[in-house]
């Protein structure tokens, strides 16, 4: 994280708080913290998520996890993107903390430890794009059918899904 | 006045077949598949203004062998597709269906993986109603189409 950057930034008392003590604590760790749309994002090294989030809840507050979700880059390197919608209820701030995967074997450090509300958040990010969660307890699809072999919001997948994928049920069913 | 006139000298002629369609058109109890938005209208369909009582199908039946008509009203996933296809091969014969709204017609405004596009997939439809969603109106008619066509059916069988 360039300085500089963090000084363009618009922040109110307590999001310029979590972005300082973020610095000073993981200098080394965080990548980028900018705004759009009047969010702040901070993007953190992947490996460092769990310490990262557990000081977001026990020193700044951050005890809401209010979503997860991915999303496909289509880009070359890091494909695939995980953010952590993050909500502190006695400051009232809201964050987003992103983290980034590589294409091939895309897998992260699980956050279940740290908010249980993570656990469906993560199996519908492993659902829709295949993002594996290191440790989840219980790592299922979510939405689509257990045997369902794609992972249909990644954007190599077609709209209308791959024909025949999904079973229709019988339609001459078994009868004496 | 009322059936004595028509009656006359105290019986009257028919065939078997217009006799059974007649009790069972206008006694064509619906199975309420009521799956998004639609089933409200359906709603509207089985109450006091629109009235569904004025052709013997006032009976919501929640039971599917209780059940002569399925109502498919609203988008079908597909893997309610499963339990929808279930429901259907419960109810007894004779039986019909209608797919109430665009959604349950054509997958409608859900064109994308999840979604079945259009539940004459995996059901044998009688009747498809357009709008999203329909009018009460709109079902009232297909339940006269329903009618329409179960009074055009032979299902006595004379043993020769």
């Amino acid at each position: 994280m360039t300085p500089d950057l963090s000084m363009s930034l618009e922040l109110s008392e307590h999001l310029q708080k979590t972005v300082d003590h973020l610095s000073e604590n993981f200098s080394d760790k965080l990548v980028h913290v900018y705004q759009s749309s009047g969010d702040t994002f901070i993007v953190v090294d992947a490996d460092s998520i769990l310490e990262i989030s557990k000081y977001l809840k026990e020193e700044l507050h951050y005890i809401f996890l209010s979503d997860v979700f991915g999303i496909d880059r289509y880009t070359s390197d890091e494909r695939f993107e995980v953010v952590y919608n993050l909500l502190s209820l006695k400051h009232r701030q809201r964050v987003f903390v992103k983290i980034r995967c590589e294409e091939e074997n895309p897998e992260v450090h699980s956050v279940v430890p740290i908010w249980k509300a993570a656990n469906w958040f993560e199996r519908e990010v492993y659902d829709m794009f295949g993002v594996y969660f290191r440790n989840h307890p219980d790592l299922r699809r979510i939405y689509m059918p257990e045997d369902f072999e794609y992972f249909p919001l990644r954007k190599e997948f077609p709209l209308l899904g791959i024909p025949g994928s999904i079973e229709l049920p019988s339609t001459t069913p078994d009868t004496d | 006045m009322g059936i004595e006139s028509a009656l006359g000298k105290g019986y009257l002629t028919t065939r078997m077949d217009t006799l059974v369609n007649w009790a069972r058109s206008n006694a064509a109890w619906p199975m309420p598949m009521g799956l998004a938005c639609c089933a409200i209208e359906m709603m509207a369909f089985a109450g006091p203004r629109y009235d569904a009582a004025r052709f013997g199908s006032e009976v919501m039946r929640f039971s599917p062998r209780q059940a002569d008509v399925m109502i498919v009203a609203g988008w079908c996933t597909y893997k309610m597709s499963h339990a929808i296809r279930r429901i259907w091969d419960q109810m007894p014969d004779p039986k019909w269906c209608i797919a109430m709204g665009a959604c349950a017609s054509t997958g409608g405004m859900h064109r994308c993986y999840g979604v079945v596009q259009g539940c004459d997939n995996f059901l044998p439809v009688d009747a498809y109603i357009s709008g999203c969603p329909p009018r009460p109106d709109a079902v009232l008619h297909a339940l006269m189409k329903i009618q329409d066509k179960i009074k055009t059916e032979h299902s006595i069988m004379l043993d020769t």
